[in-house]
């Protein structure tokens, strides 16, 4: 069998890598991280013709080998290490026709190291357009390339660029730019004590502080007796190259690309004095906003709302026809509980995700950036922090790896700080049952669903908390750091289908599988809580009942009592009654308190938690939020779930930092356990403190 | 004193002749932002701040502060 053909597939930002991606790989394609950090490796395989097949790398998209950020330098540590076993045979970069320019500059740096690199030129049905026409022959001879014309939307010149990639070798290695002009004796010092290595690479290894296997900078320094400039030199000679760059794609680009203005129609203008517009932006903005919570609201109810009934009926289906016993209680009251807490948050999660790339892929959330960079700079944050606070709607943990491309630590920081403030879609599940039992159904001036104004007030709430204490840490962090602030106003374009479907089904997926099993293992540990105890009041249950009542009680009475019974002197009943006296100023009983427990690993278990512990011993089919609305308060009376507690669990859920795996994130963003500890005991104690004085009040 | 990219109207085209302070980001050159270029300001957020650019059909946006230190001479 032939080897597969390692190929990497790299470019700017918003030239439609991933959609070239889709197109090779199909759903041949896997998501994993790097080794040790927190990037997101995207890899498939692709088929070739004549039998051949190629293992496609999706690299972190970036504007050039000079990296300034984690996800840049993953390509520049892969392209500089001969060793590693995804090292490319062939570098395709990709780029987009309407900045050719900006897109060549990566291109002569990756040629630059010797690598066989297919240059893309994607987004070619827009040339027409545009009027854009090309010579690819002149282009091929001044690359010393091979080009494929492809164009992604109309899934053109995918085939030529599959043929590229088997002949790859006889792609010219030659460099296209000598970088050693921009300063001669300099460079010469350096070939004279490296005469085996590229002089390109040995630059590149100088002006990075990473390190790549066996070259690194420090062992330049020390084997050979050779001298580095000072940083702001290197600076300054970075600058210099990038000129050079420059003048050569310019002599390229006069000969090859030519732009008929008069053929050119232009949307971007006609779109963005409305869309950036410094009145009507805003408004569209917010308009955006509200659509997107109002679908999310309104949309999704009825898949879970079928969910919910199904599993439900699927519990108590299984009961009936598994013989009874501990293994069909684990199953029809373990099991299917907690996976359908599972299942229940994936219409939610799918509609956010399909907004946000919605968003992402039309160009439209650069011009949110754009316009809410100086509001956000206000409260210590940057415009590109919004797009980290609109992903906290779906998850922190997404989100908090979305700050990345905030050029300021102080910013970034303050960012990832205030993330887990945003209402993630793990609350919502909380969110929703509670509103639905405390809040009215009903209308408000005939138009406005009072569950969703209440929705949407806990969504501003989460935004405004972390914008508060934005502004707070931004005046006690005592942070001294250079800012700047550059980012992309890419076209408009019309979002593609697949690529938006493929990116719903890869977050619900991961959030499924990766949130789903905690959820499922807690799930499981708590039933076997609840279903056994340490005292003889459990093991007598059925006694204790019988010489109470004696034989006053219809069976099903009899059956009630004794699950509650049991329920309270298991061992969950116990560790619940423990920690009552912390919980009941907020209004909650020993079964909340121990939903609150429970979910300090993930907040969606909260919802789980209700009902696996309100299922056990219940024998009818009832969904969670009818056994919850019956659950009466044993020392107030009145349902458990009424207005004053209701609302002090919605302000608990809030603020509180209920997530490992976004304290686990953060700590890797930020290297340090501080940030981290800083926030659990911060925001776990400003819930406390509101959902206290929320009860109290409103009792 | 010269002339910077702040100084631009909306709509309004320059050269970028050289950079005010050494500390330029290399970002911003290596999207497009070199002496010789035209820039054209298209759009500005309220307060002017940030500033969306057009460099020789690279769009971009920048902070006014950064903006600040691109000197430009104005063409029309």
């Amino acid at each position: 069998m032939p080897k597969q053909i390692n190929v990497a597939l790299i470019g700017n930002p918003n030239t439609g890598k991933t959609s070239v991606f889709n197109h090779l790989t199909g759903l041949n394609q896997q998501v994993g991280n790097y080794p040790g950090i927190t990037v997101e490796k995207k890899e498939g395989i692709c088929k070739l013709p004549r039998g051949l097949k190629a293992h496609i790398l999706d690299l972190p998209g970036t504007y050039s080998l000079n990296a300034s950020s984690l996800d840049e330098n993953i390509v520049i540590e892969l392209l500089l290490n001969k060793n590693d076993k995804d090292y490319p045979d062939v570098a395709v970069v990709v780029s987009d026709v309407e900045n050719l320019k900006r897109n060549l500059l990566l291109f002569t740096q990756i040629k630059d190291l010797g690598i066989p690199t297919i240059l893309a030129i994607n987004m070619a049905d827009r040339m027409d357009r545009k009027g854009i026409s090309l010579d690819i022959a002149r282009m091929e001879e001044r690359l010393k390339t091979k080009i494929a014309l492809v164009s992604a939307r109309k899934k053109t010149g995918i085939e030529e660029l599959k043929e590229l990639i088997i002949n790859h070798r006889q792609i010219s290695t030659e460099p296209c730019v000598n970088a050693s002009t921009i300063a001669p004796d300099y460079f010469d010092s350096l070939r004279k004590a490296f005469p085996n290595q590229s002089l390109y690479k040995l630059w590149l290894v100088i002006t990075h502080d990473v390190n790549f296997g066996s070259l690194n900078r420090n062992n330049l320094d020390k084997t050979s007796g050779f001298k580095t400039k000072e940083k702001t030199d290197l600076k300054r000679l970075q600058q210099k190259e990038t000129i050079v760059r420059y003048q050569f794609i310019n002599g390229i680009l006069k000969e090859t690309f030519t732009k008929d203005i008069s053929a050119a129609t232009d949307l971007r203008s006609k779109l963005d004095r409305v869309l950036t517009h410094q009145v009507w932006g805003y408004f569209i903005f917010f308009g955006i906003l509200l659509l997107i919570f109002q679908a999310i609201y309104d949309w999704s109810s009825y898949p879970m709302d079928l969910i919910d009934s199904t599993f439900a009926f699927l519990g108590e289906w299984s009961k009936e026809i598994l013989p009874s016993g501990m293994f069909t209680s684990l199953i029809s009251e373990g099991i299917i509980p907690g996976l359908g807490g599972i299942v229940i948050f994936i219409p939610q999660i799918a509609f956010l995700f399909l907004f946000i790339s919605l968003l992402e892929e039309s160009g439209y959330m650069s011009r949110v950036v754009f316009l809410m960079d100086r509001i956000m700079r206000r409260f210590g944050l940057s415009g590109k922090s919004v797009v980290p606070l609109v992903s906290g709607t779906a998850c922190a943990i997404p989100a908090v790896m979305a700050t990345r491309n905030i050029e300021d630590w102080k910013e970034r920081l303050i960012t990832i700080l205030v993330v887990p403030f945003t209402t993630c879609s793990a609350r919502l599940p909380v969110y929703l049952i509670i509103i639905a039992l405390v809040i009215p159904d009903e209308r408000f001036l005939g138009i406005f669903n009072l569950q969703g104004i209440t929705l949407m007030l806990l969504y501003m709430l989460g935004f405004g908390m972390s914008v508060f204490s934005a502004w707070i840490l931004n005046k006690i962090l005592k942070i001294k750091s250079k800012t700047y602030f550059v980012i992309e106003m890419p076209d408009y374009k019309l979002p593609l289908f697949k690529n938006v479907a493929i990116n719903v089904v890869e977050k619900t997926k991961s959030f499924v599988f990766g949130a789903g099993k905690i959820i499922l293992a807690i799930s499981i540990i708590l039933w076997v809580l609840a279903s056994y105890g340490p005292t003889e009041k459990f093991d007598n249950a059925e006694k204790i009942v019988s010489e109470q009542y004696g034989e006053s009680l219809t069976p099903e009475e009899f059956h009630n009592h004794v699950a509650s019974i049991k329920l309270e002197n298991s061992y969950i009943g116990m560790m619940g009654k423990g920690i009552e006296p912390i919980v009941r100023p907020l209004g909650y009983d020993w079964k909340i308190g121990i939903a609150i427990v429970s979910s300090f690993a993930a907040r969606e278990v909260f919802v789980g938690t209700l009902a696996t512990i309100y299922s056990v011993g219940s024998d009818e089919e009832k969904t969670i939020k009818d056994r919850m609305a019956a659950e009466t308060n044993p020392i107030l009376g009145g349902p458990l779930f009424n207005f004053a507690s209701g609302i002090s669990l919605l302000l608990f859920y809030a603020f509180a930092m209920q997530c490992m795996s976004t304290l686990a994130i953060v700590k890797r963003e930020t290297n340090s356990w501080k940030w981290p500890a800083l926030q659990l005991v911060l925001m776990s104690g400003i819930a406390y403190i509101a959902a206290f004085a929320a009860f109290q009040i409103l009792k | 004193m010269s002339q910077t990219i702040a100084s631009l109207k909306k709509g309004q085209k320059g050269i970028i002749k050289q950079f005010s302070h050494d500390d330029i980001p290399l970002k911003l050159l290596e999207m497009g932002c070199l002496p010789g270029n035209e820039v054209e300001l298209v759009q500005t957020a309220p307060f002017r701040d940030p500033m969306y650019l057009n460099i020789n059909g690279s769009h971009l946006a920048i902070r006014k502060e950064t903006a600040l230190l691109i000197e430009i001479e104005v063409v029309e």
